[in-house]
């Protein structure tokens, strides 16, 4: 990664929007993503046979007329890879074995030296199937009508925390009951009580996943993937095959989008099978773009059942949310979603007597894995709409509604843990400010229905409670730092962030910090996985570690040398002074040589090398039946967003006229990237809520393609976007900092739900809020006629 | 597999290539020239990341056949900063905080290259006009328009 030719020295680099170490490589085509490595006339081309059914057992395969096929070199099914895996619950093999769960399960790969015999192959594969019935409702599927997808279940490895149903189809069920929501109920004002569903979505990644996997002759494997989990690939292919750990090598390069989608291990794993046929081979497998929309990790639907009430005043006094998530034909990852969408589920909201059950259902649906802020986006959709609502009848203004019962430090949260100091009440007073929120105004045309929204949100790390980071410091000879991670790139700007910290801890301008790059697992230091926005505050906190563990080094020696005391030497700019005897030298070459004693008497020091190593150690299990514990979660960041909008009554199409953002950063460590996060996450959500969802009817998807799955496109964002955020510090930060990079898409599905009603009275089931829908329900309504 | 052999300028350079009759313009510079700057989003020209510049208008290269490409002028990511020196696009870009991942990046590029020069004071409709084929997920698109408005100026 080197640095942009640049003079620019930044001395202080906490706090300054420096240019991106990664950027110089992105505009001049020259940044390497796994489809430009090179690998010369030996590599194969993989293709996977996937299943056309839905739910159907596999009565008998045969590989004979593809293996003949001249040019291809390996033939894979689920036979040879019985091993279960997953994340979290280990209910998933590479290819199905016995039984076929959604259309696209992968039932077998081919490799060939081509990709046009690939497919040739792929298609002579024969499979014959017995047609089983589907599941495709989450609410049916959790009740002992629906036939049973994964009739196992029992006998599945799962962590402690999750909590499955063997002879159902439900692999996780979390619950909250805290205080007494029957009892609460007679004392509520106001209750608004609604159901809304949240459909599937794809995370839409612009490079869609590709991995090339080859073993040497020695039975090592290489894997280069897009990926956001190089350390969790490692960990669960080398299970799936049965080899060590150490003996199966990602390397990670540049990332073209991920959201969640590269994270944990999906369609790598096919490759590396493949590879294990033909030793030497490298074998390259890249989703096409149908593929990738509906065969690998999508969002999952929700379906939340929400009841909330008030009391006269508009205090909020009970919320019972039951939500079923509809977790496709896998929920290896999606059972920690549910997890976070029920130990979350009361919102940054101040509420005494709660009751969640967040179940989480197999399908024969698409599989749902992590997408951007996961649980939060589809749990605040309903919430959060159901909160605007209850406003209205307590007759309060939204704003002073939000306000008076959102969370503030100290507050005992849903699962008995207390609240740390935050920032949403400023969030909230941000954005409104921003949209003159209280003010109503005129429409630009009689045409068209004038109205604004708001609505808050709040996002944990989901993860397991002891998610680890861990990171090295280098340095040259020329005084050049060298930070090693094993966190990803993936476009959010975390090696531009890490190496600010690495030269603020050290003491040396930002300029002269290289990230050791690629991400690789046979040099990089370990690192959890690329996701839940943790890499900010915790691999944040091994790369400072690391830096102020390098700089102890260099000072203890020079302290030696020039007989004084550490406390009176510092590191400025890449020198070291001294305060008290006003010597100075350059790091140059005592990092690397050491220091000469007095007299020709020896030498001091040695090459510096600063270790890093951070995991939480405080969070603690919630009980089973009610969801209590002391520490559910490491933090949580919080926000609120805002629009002001307009619906046109003769189309039902929404223009946004202005939009605002604001999330409590803890500190910002690069504020351009900040709002960069924010914008993008904005957008994102705002094309989540207007143009997309997985259409699925008996478990196939009819819209597999950018011509049928609408995203945002540069057109449609053609208003002013404003991002006040809000720095109320993490006390276990680094500077401070918190994660931002997921929280900007989760509230804004309400958030425009709540304009589109107070422009048109009209509040739909749920996104996506299409022109015609919201035209037929303005027309339904009597608003047009 | 019948193939052609073309002779075309990539990036100022004249290349003659042997071809495929089915292979397409972007599997060319991918594979035949290493031109690897240029992305495949879709292979169906729906995303835009491969955009390049063909006789000076922006085409989607996965759509073309490279072997109707005989005598034509191409001109890819690789091709816009000369002698090391990035394009006043390219730096603005840069500074507007525009790239995220960097996959949608090259065709982005290579669409507004095209819409400034054909237009040096592009509207801001028709700015966003210009790159409605080119879907970039991380950004938003807000720092990309602000780049090729701050360009334009």
């Amino acid at each position: 990664m080197a640095n942009l030719k640049t003079k620019e020295i930044t001395t202080n680099p906490i706090g300054a929007s420096v240019t991106r170490n990664d950027v110089y490589e992105k505009v001049t085509g020259s940044a390497v993503y796994a489809d430009d490595i090179q690998f010369g006339g030996k590599l194969l081309h993989a293709r996977a046979v996937r299943s056309p059914y839905p739910h159907a057992l596999i009565k008998r395969i045969d590989t004979s007329k593809a293996e003949a096929l001249p040019g291809v070199k390996a033939v894979v099914t689920g036979k040879d890879f019985p091993n279960r895996i997953g994340l979290y619950l280990q209910d998933k093999t590479i290819f199905a074995t016995d039984r076929v769960r959604f259309i696209g399960d992968p039932v077998a790969a081919v490799a060939a030296v081509s990709d046009e015999i690939a497919i040739k192959a792929a298609a002579l594969v024969e499979v014959e199937y017995e047609e089983l019935e589907g599941v495709y409702d989450a609410e049916f599927g959790a009740s002992d009508k629906a036939p049973l997808i994964h009739p196992k279940l029992g006998d599945y490895i799962y962590p402690n925390f999750i909590f499955p149903k063997p002879g159902t189809n439900i692999s996780n069920h979390f619950k909250i009951r805290k205080g007494d929501v029957n009892a609460a109920w007679p004392k509520c004002e106001h209750i608004v009580e609604r159901t809304f569903r949240v459909p599937h979505i794809q995370h839409v990644p612009i490079e869609t996943h590709i991995a090339i996997a080859q073993m040497d002759e020695k039975g090592k494997v290489t894997l280069w993937a897009s990926s956001q989990s190089p350390f969790a690939q490692r960990n669960l292919i080398a299970h799936a095959l049965h080899i060590s750990q150490s003996d199966l090598r990602v390397i990670a390069p540049l990332v073209g989008g991920g959201f969640g989608s590269k994270a944990g291990v999906t369609m790598e794993a096919i490759p590396v099978a493949l590879a294990t046929k033909c030793k030497g081979w490298p074998v390259k497998m890249i989703l096409t773009r149908e593929e990738e929309f509906f065969t690998n990790f999508v969002r999952q639907g929700l379906t939340a059942h929400v009841k909330i009430g008030c009391d006269k005043a508009g205090n909020l006094l009970a919320l019972k949310n039951t939500m079923y998530w509809d977790g496709g034909a896998s929920t290896e990852y999606g059972v920690n979603v549910t997890r976070a969408g029920g130990y979350s589920s009361s919102g940054p909201y101040d509420i005494p007597n709660i009751e969640n059950d967040s179940i989480c259902v197999y399908t024969n649906h698409p599989i749902g894995g992590a997408y951007r802020g996961f649980g939060m986006s589809e749990m605040h959709t309903g919430l959060d709409q159901a909160i605007d609502e209850l406003a209205e009848k307590a007759g309060i203004d939204k704003v002073t509604f939000l306000k008076k019962n959102g969370v503030v430090g100290g507050d005992i949260l849903a699962t008995g843990m207390t609240m740390h100091e935050n920032g949403l009440l400023q969030c909230i007073d941000n954005v409104a400010k921003s949209l003159d929120f209280s003010k109503k105004e005129k429409p630009t045309s009689p045409d068209r229905l004038r109205g604004k929204g708001i609505a808050v949100m709040w996002k944990a790390p989901a993860m397991p409670p002891n998610a680890g980071s861990s990171a090295w410091v280098e340095l040259a000879e020329d005084g050049n730092v060298t930070v090693g991670l094993g966190g990803q790139e993936i476009g959010q700007g975390t090696f531009t962030v890490m190496a600010q910290m690495a030269a603020a801890a050290l003491g040396v301008p930002y300029e002269k910090v290289r990230i050791a790059g690629p991400v690789d697992t046979q040099y990089s230091p370990y690192e959890w996985q690329t996701v839940a926005s943790r890499l900010t505050w915790s691999m944040g906190n091994a790369v400072r570690m690391a830096a102020a563990d390098a700089r102890k080094q260099i000072l203890e020696m020079v302290a030696e040398a020039w007989k004084e005391k550490i406390e009176d030497l510092d590191i400025v700019n890449g020198i070291v002074v001294s305060y008290k005897s006003e010597q100075e030298t350059p790091l140059e070459n005592i990092v690397i040589y050491g220091m000469p004693k007095k007299n020709d008497e020896g030498w001091m020091g040695g090459p510096v090398i600063g270790r890093g190593s951070f995991m939480p150690k405080y969070v603690t299990g919630l009980d089973a039946e009610t969801g209590q514990g002391p520490r559910a979660v490491v933090h949580y960041t919080v926000g609120c967003e805002g629009l002001d909008i307009e619906v046109e009554k003769s189309t039902g199409k929404i223009h946004v006229l202005k939009a605002a953002a604001a999330f409590d950063v803890g500190k910002a460590i690069n504020p351009e990237l900040v709002k960069g996060q924010i914008e993008g996450g904005f957008v994102q959500g705002l094309s989540s809520a207007m143009f997309e969802e997985i259409k699925l009817k008996k478990g196939v998807m009819t819209n597999p393609s950018f011509v049928d799955y609408r995203i945002a496109t540069a057109p449609d964002i053609n208003f002013p976007l404003e991002t006040p955020y809000v720095e109320v510090p993490q006390d276990d930060g680094p500077w401070g900092a918190r994660g931002v990079g997921e929280h900007p898409m989760v509230p804004t599905i309400a958030a425009l739900g709540n304009a589109i009603y107070d422009a048109t009275g009209i509040r739909l089931e749920g996104p996506p809020f299409s022109a015609e829908k919201i035209y037929l329900a303005m027309l339904d309504a009597g608003i047009v006629k | 597999m019948n193939y052609s052999t073309i002779t075309l300028t990539v990036n100022d350079l004249v290349e003659t290539v042997d071809v495929p009759q089915n292979m397409t313009l972007l599997q060319m510079i991918r594979e035949k020239l290493s031109l690897t700057g240029t992305k495949n989003g879709c292979s169906a020209g729906e995303c835009g990341a491969c955009t390049v510049l063909m006789n000076g208008e922006p085409v989607n290269s996965c759509m073309v056949l490279a072997a109707e490409c005989d005598g034509a002028e191409i001109v890819t990511v690789e091709g816009l900063a000369k002698g090391g020196k990035l394009t006043q696009l390219q730096d603005a870009i840069i500074k507007s905080g525009g790239v995220q991942c960097g996959f949608c990046t090259p065709g982005m590029l290579i669409s507004a290259t095209a819409l400034l020069k054909r237009n040096a004071h592009p509207t801001d409709v028709e700015i966003r006009e210009a790159i409605v084929g080119n879907l970039c997920r991380c950004t938003g698109y807000v720092r990309i328009v602000d780049a090729i408005k701050q360009t334009a100026k």
